[in-house]
């Protein structure tokens, strides 16, 4: 273990569970939990918690938008009341949902000052797991062990709303038994998009055949991603065709221990 | 009309199953996508390139009344006429009836976004007055009677193959396998068609109010030509095309031309003042500047999406989309395709009438990343977005959008309690079991899903969602 934590206060996460991962893939938020154990870090989950509002938000419903979001910084605001003794983080493991607070809520309470604030407290303490574990923890290797050849799909918000880029990288390289193999277009959207895998599916299944044919040339054995959004859609049509990919979040890459 | 009818998944699903038009799109855009990228690597503080034009434009816009009229005196000043048109007809009525008041019979035109956007060659026609495009890409798709699929590569949908066939066919010439040949005979035919005209139709890249100079960017030669040969010189523009020093105009095409062909500059640049001088040996005798609105005077009133008027015609949001990479242009239905057209045509041609282009969009942000401009993309198109939503009129002939609306308002009243969150996700746990597979996946959903599962396995609701397992975790911690 290498965990370099340059703070020098306890550090005390409150992890954000998307939807997604909350109802289909539960298993992504406990390898979550699993690092973030293994690294001493103490975690906590507000059961209040539901969506972050984004499905209603990127569908143009933003009325209901800004209801689901107020609920979601009421609950996630008391969080950061904590004493100063420690340092306190929100951490979720989606690029997409982190930026829809990190990024989209200041638009979507573009006219109400009060909350804005809040939004800026909320913003300032709230990370994407990757990015937490190099930039707040200081950590790299955390002991994981996988056996596989590895390619890694670079998540649209992640990349261009978050910035984040190498981070994934380097958690992916230093995992034991890794061969890290990039794709082309790795940093091509794979065609989810929300509702617009379903608005327009043609489009959609034409932009995922050709993030197929660059994962699968990659040579790669294992596909992973920081967003189970875009692996639900890859791994979609990996099923549908039998292509023996496996596709897993980077916190369970992470959590494996070979 | 420039503006076709926008049908873009019917449209999207035809291109998709166009082979040929697959392979093109993709072998242009990776080509002028990494022709740019190249290009703005190689020049120090390209980002901050970027922030600076995009200020300029932003001054320029949130100032454009006084630019405009500081424009106008100038255009006068250097002998120059300026006509004023409110939307696409007024605008061709104004340059046919320049033409028709000088008995003019033959025209030739550069290429320009803003005549296909008015559709002026139909007006043209229409008054008897035969008109030339002289563009390669638009004298293709003009003897195809097509619209531009793209921005600066107006025939990129058509194969050497096309051509050969759409040229032997259309000006009686054998079959020229060979693209140096086809070019060949287009220039030939074109040649004459230059010295034959009695008036040049250009647009403009630029405007630049203090000096009244409109320049043109090309790299045929053509709009060279278009804009000195003919005795009349006509430009439409765009009223966002302004810029208003002459000194910014280094920054602009040191962007531009990198942004779009990933060119350090563009083989021509045309700079234009007024006609023909005393002095001058060479040029038009008159000279007019049409300056068209066509609804963006609307795009400047809002200030959540007025930046969809920093737009440069670069292309560079089309060469990085990675929807117009699976649709091409003319799925679009506009004139305008890719991200600006997703944003700028239910804008100028009234939401309601283009609703299905700011929703077809990934909102990937590639665009944004790329845009000389910097326009937001994603920001523009969830403000379209929402003005769609609030603007639709439900009945029972748009059960698609009823069905939406049933959807969010179910999904608000589950989030909005987390007990009714649980019960909900219990409840889908156990409806979905006549889909599940013996995988775990969902293979076959009803509408809407099935727009899903047709093609993709949906994945199935856990029996224990995370919460339940946090519980007993903190069960066992005690």
């Amino acid at each position: 273990m290498n965990n370099k934590n340059a703070t020098k206060r306890p550090i005390k996460v409150y992890i954000f569970i998307t939807c997604l991962v909350d109802t289909f893939f539960p298993e992504v938020g406990e390898s979550m939990l699993k690092v973030l154990d293994d690294l001493g870090v103490e975690v906590d989950f507000i059961e209040e918690q539901t969506c972050c509002g984004q499905p209603a938000f990127n569908s143009g419903y933003q009325d209901d938008a800004r209801v689901v979001a107020k609920r979601f910084i009421s609950i996630f605001e008391k969080t950061l009341n904590h004493d100063s003794n420690t340092e306190t983080y929100i951490i979720c493991p989606s690029g997409s949902c982190t930026s829809m607070v990190k990024v989209f809520y200041e638009d979507l309470f573009k006219n109400s000052p009060e909350i804005l604030k809040k939004v800026s407290r909320i913003k300032e303490n709230t990370y994407e797991f990757s990015e937490f574990l190099i930039k707040v923890l200081n950590t790299v290797d955390i002991g994981a062990k996988y056996d596989g050849v590895i390619t890694y799909h670079d998540s649209c918000h992640l990349l261009r709303e978050l910035r984040v880029k190498d981070a994934p990288r380097q958690l992916i390289n230093s995992v034991k038994g890794v061969k890290f193999k990039e794709m082309d277009l790795h940093d091509a959207c794979c065609g989810f998009g929300g509702t617009f895998s379903i608005k327009f599916p043609n489009v959609s299944v034409s932009m995922l055949d050709e993030k197929i044919d660059c994962i699968v040339n990659s040579g790669a054995d294992t596909v992973v991603s920081a967003d189970m959004g875009c692996l639900m859609n890859i791994g979609g049509a990996l099923s549908r065709r039998n292509i023996p990919i496996k596709v897993i979040h980077l916190a369970q890459l992470l959590a494996s221990r070979g | 009309m420039g503006f076709e009818e926008v049908r873009f998944e019917k449209d999207s699903d035809k291109a998709i199953q166009n082979k040929p038009l697959q392979k093109a799109l993709v072998n242009v855009t990776d080509r002028f996508r990494s022709a740019r990228n190249k290009a703005s690597s190689e020049v120090p503080g390209w980002e901050e390139l970027r922030s600076n034009v995009r200020e300029i434009k932003k001054n320029t816009i949130e100032n454009l009344d006084k630019y405009l009229t500081l424009l106008e005196e100038n255009v006068i000043k250097s002998g120059g006429r300026v006509h004023w048109a409110k939307d696409a007809d007024e605008a061709s009525q104004i340059i046919v009836n320049i033409a028709n008041e000088r008995n003019v019979k033959s025209v030739v035109k550069s290429k320009s976004m803003a005549t296909e956007e008015i559709d002026l060659n139909s007006s043209f026609e229409s008054a008897g007055i035969k008109v030339v495009e002289t563009d390669l890409g638009e004298y293709i798709i003009q003897l195809a009677g097509e619209h531009p699929s793209h921005i600066i590569a107006p025939a990129i949908h058509k194969t050497k193959d096309d051509i050969s066939k759409l040229f032997s066919e259309k000006l009686g010439i054998p079959h020229y396998e060979n693209p140096e040949e086809l070019t060949k005979v287009a220039r030939e035919k074109l040649r004459s068609e230059f010295l034959n005209a009695d008036m040049g139709v250009s647009g403009a890249n630029f405007a630049v109010a203090e000096t009244g100079t409109i320049v043109v960017v090309e790299n045929e030669g053509n709009a060279r030509l278009t804009t000195t040969v003919p005795k009349i010189h006509v430009a439409l523009v765009g009223i966002e095309k302004l810029i208003p020093r002459y000194e910014d105009l280094s920054m602009f095409l040191t962007i531009l031309a990198r942004s779009a062909t990933g060119q350090k500059s563009s083989t021509y640049v045309s700079f234009i003042t007024g006609p023909k001088k005393p002095s001058d040996i060479e040029g038009p005798e008159e000279f007019h500047l049409v300056l068209l609105d066509n609804g963006r005077s609307g795009v400047l009133a809002s200030e959540e999406t007025r930046e969809s008027l920093y737009c440069i015609r670069c292309g560079a949001c089309l060469n990085n989309c990675p929807v117009y990479r699976h649709v091409g242009g003319h799925s679009y239905g506009s004139v305008y395709s890719g991200p600006i057209g997703a944003i700028i045509t239910p804008q100028l041609m009234g939401i309601d009438k283009a609703a299905e282009l700011p929703f077809a969009s990934s909102l990937c942000g590639a665009c944004h990343d790329v845009c000389p401009v910097k326009i937001d993309f994603p920001k523009v198109l969830l403000t379209l977005r929402k003005r769609i939503v609030k603007s639709r009129k439900l009945s029972v002939k748009n059960t698609k959008d009823i069905i939406e609306k049933l959807g969010i308002k179910f999904w608000r009243f589950t989030v909005l309690n987390n007990s009714i969150y649980k019960i909900t996700n219990k409840l889908l746990y156990y409806l979905q079991t006549p889909w599940k597979e013996s995988n775990g996946k969902l293979k076959s959903l009803p509408y809407p899903f099935s727009r899903w599962t047709d093609q993709r396995d949906f994945p199935s609701v856990a029996k224990r969602t995370f919460r339940d397992r946090w519980k007993e975790r903190r069960g066992q911690m005690g």
